[in-house]
């Protein structure tokens, strides 16, 4: 088992010495005092946040863990080349598979995994995107292991949430503890909302002349994550709409304002595919906008993220985009892989059902770990049961070892103890230039013992900091008798 | 602005006006009905709120107990008091960075707790209590944006709302007690006509406005002056139109001179009740004056639509 914040015999890592200072400089019982405090502090500040949500009440944030998760600036370093690598390969693949197919006739990803893929549009097929980017906002899921073992677990390319949270956290630690922020060790990260804008009007068509107007497509009220939708929409200064605001006419998109319709540029999309546009997709959908497609691939609009970018973080594309990253980039795959069996390969069935009770098998394209045998926490029935499903259908399961993710310590009933945590850094892509907003959002499995992160089981945030190299760090202002 | 903003605001306020004003409906029956007919003031409440043809169809008979429950709290009365406030509240939702946070305390705080309080039982057994949270919550609302919003499009679509909704009240009180109004009925001159000018002053809290005013004591001709005319009463139709013209001349002004159909219409509204006399309205007739006084407001609400919101 791997902490971040210790070696094993106790020794403090480098990059959380700051941390330990700060938590050995306070008392405990002053330690409870400003765990008391905050709380209290966060559920207030909380509440400019829970504004956006049902009656404003605190209890349904997630709850948040005041110890922050720190990773140095050289392991950052490492982190956000990897994962701009990741990213750059992820979107060639998209342009690829939309375009010319050359990986498919290159032999490196079976014809099958894309065209029968429940995420590939073909509608966008042939279609020229703006920069060639299909993937503007991306959330790469990491895990780590141990001290230079980081793993993608996951990409999301679709429409990845939990930014804000990340925005929040840090919001919370600097109002509680703006002397850990004095002298700018911290990376900052408040500039989220800008560089999205800056990333989404990029994207914007390429006979879009000036100022683009961009908007955030939401599905409305009663999604989950509309609160994250009007704070982005907010902070962007853009408006936050729901499909019958938008409208198309002659194959422009305009939304509907007070002055009359007012063409709009780029919609930063939080909707699925399925429900962008009733006459492409899902004809019983309510929430599309009757034309969207047509003005997209008319080059008058720009959806972000592309329909059809989930293809590359399908679970069974996910096994080969190391293949990927060799392919495109001609590049050795900087972040690794978790070894993944692709059951309907009947070796690697056979592995896979000898050693069940080891694995954690997942559906190829669900999403949201439902369907899923966590072996080590499955009682031999389960096991028993999940292995007829396998065999039945093995070519909708793929399987990964269960890791030892690593842990961070937090604040929890009886002192401060590790717990379980994970990463998903946030990655922006406009053109060639690819931003990662140093950190993300780091999810805390607050059971103890537990390995799920999700918020419905338990699982916390915490603040994400990343060191700055000390070149990057601001001097201090000279003082008199230094001279 | 979207469109869809504009509108729910508009109906956020229009709804909360409607709230306030039902109660006020409540109240005045209430108080009446010891003196004069109880069955009679309850029906004119219920035709004043519009509420007379859905009652109808679901009691044979009027009571007070049926009548506070249907203009309350029942749920298949779409412009019961409670109706209204889940319709504020899902507007203020659905446009919550909008507004203000005051607004929305306001509105989601009310709506919270209706939702926490046996609301059918307090209509029943304490029914001045319930009346009055009702008025202290729009007052709430009505407070919060008028010291909170910015004067930008979004409060004048706001107080749009507000006072296109009590003109139409007023309106709509009036018409349902001319007859008692007019020269020909005030030749009684009882005690009990006296009773009846005092309910519709009472339905628009504006007893003490009216001795504030005229310092007379009730005469039918002036309860019609203030209400339509004067425009230093709040709730009358001058000061409501006033109002509106001027929401929609700002709206015009920040929109570099957009305007059309609700802007004529308004003015056209707003001059006749600045340059009208409440001798020619009577002569004229009181109850066609009234009738076509909601028939405008109504068509200019449809323009208002028309015209920013589709």
């Amino acid at each position: 088992m791997f902490d971040e914040m210790r070696a094993e015999g106790g020794a403090v890592r480098p990059a959380y010495a700051m941390v330990d200072r700060w938590l050995k400089a306070t008392p405990q019982a002053a330690l409870d005092a400003k765990k008391k405090e905050a709380e209290r502090l966060f559920r207030r500040i909380g509440i400019t946040f829970a504004v956006y949500t049902e009656g404003g009440d605190p209890e349904r944030l997630i709850p948040f863990d005041m110890i922050p998760r720190v990773l140095g600036a050289d392991e950052w370093a490492i982190l956000e080349r990897g994962l701009k690598q990741r990213v750059r390969a992820l979107n060639l693949f998209l342009k690829d598979i939309y375009g010319p197919a050359e990986i498919l006739k290159a032999g490196i990803i079976p014809e099958a995994l894309v065209f029968l893929n429940a995420a590939f549009q073909a509608h966008m097929q042939g279609l020229e995107v703006p920069n060639g980017v299909y993937t503007h906002v991306s959330g790469i899921d990491l895990v780590r292991t141990g001290p230079d073992e980081f793993f993608v677990l996951e990409d999301n390319c679709r429409t990845p949430s939990g930014v804000s949270y990340m925005l929040e956290n840090r919001a919370v630690m600097m109002r509680l503890f703006p002397d850990l922020f004095e002298g700018g060790n911290i990376a900052p990260i408040q500039r989220y909302p800008e560089t999205l804008l800056k990333t989404l009007r990029a994207a914007a068509p390429r006979r879009c002349n000036g100022d683009p107007t961009v908007v955030l497509l939401t599905p409305g009220p009663f999604n989950s994550a509309y609160y994250e939708h009007s704070f982005l929409a907010d902070e962007m200064g853009v408006e936050l709409v729901e499909g019958p605001d938008l409208r198309v006419q002659d194959g422009v998109v305009c939304m509907r304002t007070t002055r009359g319709l007012q063409r709009v540029d780029v919609i930063y999309r939080r909707i699925d595919d399925d429900f962008l546009d009733p006459l492409a997709f899902n004809p019983d959908s309510m929430l599309g906008v009757p034309g969207l497609m047509a003005a997209y691939r008319q080059g008058n609009v720009t959806i972000a993220n592309a329909p059809g970018a989930g293809v590359a973080d399908d679970k069974a594309v996910y096994r080969l985009v190391p293949d990927m990253i060799k392919f495109y980039l001609g590049e050795e795959p900087l972040l690794k892989n978790v070894p993944t069996w692709d059951c309907s390969k009947p070796d690697a069935l056979s592995h896979v059902l000898d050693n069940l009770a080891e694995l954690v098998v997942k559906e190829a394209r669900g999403s949201g770990g439902y369907g899923m045998l966590v072996g080590p926490h499955a009682t031999k029935a389960e096991i028993a049961a999940f292995a007829e499903k396998l065999k039945a259908n093995p070519a909708d399961y793929v399987a990964q070892p269960t890791l030892s993710l690593s842990t961070c310590p937090c604040f929890v009933e009886s002192g401060v103890a590790p717990r379980h945590i994970d990463l998903r850094p946030f990655v922006l892509t406009a053109g060639e230039e690819i931003a990662v907003i140093p950190g993300g959002l780091t999810r805390v499995a607050l059971r103890e013992g537990s390995l799920v992160v999700n918020s419905s089981q338990g699982g916390g945030t915490k603040d994400t900091w990343v060191l700055r190299a000390p070149s990057q760090q601001q001097s201090q202002s000279q003082s008199q008798g230094q001279g | 602005m979207l469109a869809r903003t504009a509108e729910s605001v508009y109906w956020l306020a229009r709804y909360i006006e409607r709230m306030d004003n039902v109660a006020r409906l409540i109240e005045a029956a209430q108080r009446m009905a010891g003196l004069s007919s109880q069955t009679e003031e309850w029906r004119s409440a219920l035709t004043a709120a519009g509420c007379d043809v859905g009652y109808a169809a679901k009691y044979d008979t009027v009571t007070s107990a049926n009548a506070a429950m249907y203009l309350g709290v029942d749920p298949d009365n779409p412009s019961s008091i409670l109706s209204s406030l889940e319709k504020a509240r899902a507007n203020a939702r659905s446009v919550r960075t909008a507004l203000t946070r005051d607004m929305w305390e306001a509105v989601n705080g009310a709506w919270l707790e209706s939702r926490r309080l046996d609301m059918k039982a307090l209509v029943l057994e304490h029914l001045p209590e319930t009346l009055d949270w009702v008025k202290t919550m729009t007052t709430r609302f009505l407070g919060a944006y008028s010291s909170t919003m910015l004067r930008n499009e979004i409060y004048f679509f706001t107080r749009l709302g507000t006072f296109l909704e009590r003109a139409d009240n007023t309106a709509r009180i009036l018409d349902v007690k001319y007859h008692v109004l007019l020269p020909s009925y005030s030749g009684v001159g009882g005690l009990l006509d006296y009773y009846q000018w005092t309910s519709i002053l009472q339905a628009v809290s504006a007893t003490r406005a009216y001795h504030w005013v005229y310092r007379s004591e009730v005469f039918p001709g002036n309860v019609a002056d203030l209400l339509i005319l004067k425009p230093e009463m709040p709730r009358s139709l001058r000061a409501c139109y006033d109002q509106i013209a001027d929401a929609l001349e700002l709206l015009q002004d920040s929109y570099g001179g957009l305007a059309g159909e609700p802007h004529r219409l308004a003015g056209a509204l707003a001059a006749q009740l600045r340059y009208g006399r409440i001798d020619d309205i009577m002569k004229a007739g009181l109850h066609e004056y009234l009738t076509q006084m909601i028939e405008r407001t109504a068509s200019l609400g449809a323009e208002i639509e028309r015209f920013y919101m589709r």
